[in-house]
């Protein structure tokens, strides 16, 4: 019989063991899951995780933000660029509240997120101590999982899981909350160890072959198909894939608001942006395909308008990631569940090479109409107030599509997703599901880190730039070199329009005074000019990016501007107005 | 929402989850923001060691119970939803009614009728005597209306608890979920 030598193993383990803090051990784990960048503001009850970071300015960079909106948004720009995991401290209370409403722009917008709160000692759980509140039950709805750590010895296991489950399958948020007692507890450290999987999540569903056959069938004896696709093949990484299956098949693509760029702009196949603002001749042939490809993307009302008049005629192939999406929306005559990266080729390598010559000559023709109805008058006007779609034209010349945009909520956002080219994936940034005006200032930020060597431009309205404006004071501090353009037509401009097109021009509380925009950035020592005359565009826009380091360019644009074209709330996707 | 033209049926939910604190509230969350009322809700052990499992009643369409059950099962705690309509699981609860003991003395009917519901004595106190009925609501419920002219003190029913006719049970399954089949 071998006799184990007790006493070297027992050595071992004890090497391998240290003491250290719960707070040390949160920092350990964010090194070890290699978060390079977190944004954050330090309260009483997280004091301890920041003393522990004090240590650590080598591995881990930690950007100040001046609230903790800013913060959770900045990791979600991060996230949406670089692909990776971002990570938000954020303190108690009013701290974790204040992170309320970037986690459940996350969730509906599938955005991989770490959120770490601090919590008050887990003996005053449950007392109204000072900055308490339970941010673990509010935030449970708009988290993909959260938890409470009250012991020291479970950061390790529970960090690795919140960053497995914040990353796979479907991304999305996750919040760990941590009690300060926990944070200063000295435990015995073992290392930590990535997690891989959990018995009781299952974030690839089962590829079956049965129905990437069938997709194929559909696929090779249609006439008239059309592809929708979303950020699933962003998220994904499958853009090639994607890409290959788009020009094997020769159908046209097109695609909604989070999956912009995902395939350029001038791709052949790209025939626009799908939904209420979107392009005509997508949403008018989509009521008249017989077969939608849709692709990691979830039907959305924005997308559909009227569900009961969206693509009847057609059948309807469905690939996503998330079981819970296959007919939650639309009925899927063929669902194939998966990741897209997986499935995508699976069915490229069953399709015939084809093209739709005829079919996509349909597209062109209905963006014709488009282009002389709305896109040319709207991109390059002759006379009367600037436009906010000539303003994206002169950016699309300076950037020539290279740029990261980073887009608000409203008017801006829908003008800067129409227009602004996009060579690249990853390359545009805004909220879609939740549209969350004041996203794209702190969103921004966390862009230029996750993406340091591309240009970042952010689009905002004057509405939505002022519910983040503080963030100005986190590009002044670390000198970020982030371009903002304010289309100000002095409205909550998209308001406006639902109200001038639907509520008889009662402007009701949708006008707005507004501060010298050009000399809040001049206080914060960022440099900036405000243009109103067609004829400075031009030169202001050059002179943007010829600054070096931040700039604000204040653009007054058309006050009662309208975009176009637009599918009126509770109307069918087909019935959309160009004007 | 796909139009939900099918009727409202009683479905019986059976939830296979880990054992962990909170879970009950993701669970309720669900229900709660597509407003379904939980008719009825058991949360105790399964036949497999340190796996908990939910029974729970609710009214709800045929498509809407399918985006439900998916809905539920993206809560990474969850390990499997399976719905099933009355006729396929076996189905009781356990109803609990309080009589003052003399009035059993007195009638005799009283008696005569809790016998017939298959009622059991759980407690003989001189004030009051202590039954236990298992069955299903139909008959607890006529059990109720028919004690208490005769003065019922207290009446309380349990959770439904489903049995699944078709099922081998939840151990091959989990090991499915281990990676070990």
């Amino acid at each position: 019989m071998e006799i184990p030598d007790t006493k070297t193993n027992e050595k071992e383990d004890t090497r391998n063991v240290r003491k250290i803090s719960g707070a040390l051990a949160v920092i350990e784990a964010l090194v070890a899951e290699e978060a390079d960048v977190i944004f954050g503001l330090p309260g009483g009850a997280n004091l301890a995780i920041y003393d522990a970071l004090f240590d650590y300015e080598q591995q881990l960079k930690h950007i100040l933000v001046r609230h903790e909106q800013g913060g959770i948004h900045a990791a979600q720009g991060y996230a949406r660029t670089s692909g990776k995991v971002g990570v938000v401290f954020a303190t108690s209370g009013p701290g974790a509240t204040n992170l309320l409403t970037g986690i459940a722009d996350a969730m509906i917008d599938s955005t991989p997120v770490v959120c770490i709160t601090g919590q008050v000692f887990a003996h005053l759980l449950g007392s109204d101590a000072f900055q308490e509140t339970d941010i673990v039950n509010m935030s449970m709805p708009v988290t993909k999982w959260n938890y409470q750590i009250t012991n020291a010895e479970e950061i390790p296991s529970v960090l690795a899981k919140a960053f497995y489950i914040a990353r796979s399958g479907r991304p999305g948020p996750v919040l760990i909350d941590i009690t300060k007692n926990a944070q200063l507890q000295e435990f015995d450290y073992r290392g930590y160890e990535k997690c891989h999987h959990i018995r009781s999540y299952r974030p690839r569903p089962i590829v079956r072959e049965q129905y990437i056959q069938q997709a194929a069938d559909l696929i090779n004896t249609a006439k008239k198909p059309l592809i929708v696709w979303g950020q699933g093949v962003i998220l994904g990484g499958a853009e090639n894939e994607f890409k290959t299956f788009l020009e094997k098949s020769g159908i046209p693509g097109a695609w909604t608001l989070l999956g912009a760029g995902a395939i350029p702009s001038d791709h052949a196949l790209n025939v626009g942006m799908l939904g209420m603002h979107g392009n005509y001749a997508p949403n008018v042939l989509t009521n008249e395909c017989d077969l939608l490809i849709a692709i990691g993307m979830r039907f959305d009302d924005r997308v559909t308008g009227r569900l009961d008049r969206y693509a009847k005629q057609a059948k309807v192939i469905h690939l996503d990631i998330d079981p819970a999406e296959i007919d939650k929306n639309v009925k899927a005559t063929v669902p194939v569940w998966g990741d897209c990266k997986e499935t995508l080729p699976l069915l490229t390598s069953l399709i015939d090479k084809r093209e739709h010559k005829e079919w996509l000559r349909q597209f062109h023709a209905l963006y014709k109409e488009e282009f002389e109805t709305v896109i040319y008058p709207e991109l390059n006007p002759v006379s009367g107030e600037v436009t906010m779609g000539e303003v994206i034209r002169i950016l699309n010349e300076c950037t020539k599509g290279d740029a990261v945009i980073v887009s608000d909520v409203g008017q801006n956002q829908m003008t800067a997703s129409r227009y602004a080219k996009l060579n690249h994936t990853r390359s545009k940034v805004t909220s879609g599901g939740l549209g969350t005006m004041g996203f794209a200032l702190p969103a921004a930020i966390g862009a230029k880190y996750g993406a340091p060597e591309r240009t970042v431009v952010v689009i905002a309205g004057d509405g939505g730039f002022q519910m983040n404006i503080q963030e100005l004071g986190t590009i002044m501090q670390n000198s970020l070199d982030v371009k903002i353009i304010i289309l100000n037509n002095r409205f909550l401009g998209m308001v406006r329009q639902w109200q001038e097109l639907f509520n008889d021009r009662r402007y009701s509380f949708s006008d707005m005074e507004n501060p010298d925009f050009v000399a809040v950035a001049a206080a914060y020592g960022i440099s900036g000019r405000c243009v109103s005359e067609r004829s400075e565009l031009d030169g202001a826009i050059k002179d943007m990016f010829n600054n070096k380091g931040p700039y604000l360019l204040e653009v007054m644009v058309g006050k009662e501007n309208n975009v176009f074209p637009m599918v009126p709330q509770g109307a069918g996707i087909s019935e959309i107005r160009l004007r | 929402m796909i139009k939900q033209d099918s009727p409202r049926k009683e479905y019986n939910l059976t939830i296979y989850t880990e054992n962990n604190v909170g879970l009950l509230s993701r669970i309720c969350l669900i229900f709660t923001r597509r407003q379904i009322n939980v008719e009825s809700l058991n949360a105790s052990p399964s036949e497999v060691e340190g796996i908990h499992r939910f029974n729970i009643l609710i009214y709800e369409t045929v498509q809407g119970m399918s985006k439900l059950a998916r809905h539920l099962e993206k809560l990474t705690e969850v390990l499997k939803v399976y719905y099933h309509t009355n006729e396929n699981v076996i189905w009781q609860e356990l109803a609990m009614y309080k009589v003052a003991t003399n009035v059993i003395e007195e009638h005799v009917d009283v008696e005569r009728l809790l016998r017939r519901y298959g009622a059991r004595t759980v407690a003989i106190r001189k004030e009051y005597t202590v039954f236990e009925v298992s069955g299903q609501r139909g008959e607890t419920d006529e059990l109720t209306s028919v004690l208490q002219p005769y003065g019922l003190i207290e009446f309380v029913r349990s959770a439904r608890l489903a049995i699944i006719k078709d099922s081998e049970g939840f151990n091959r399954k989990l090991r499915e979920f281990d990676g070990i089949v």
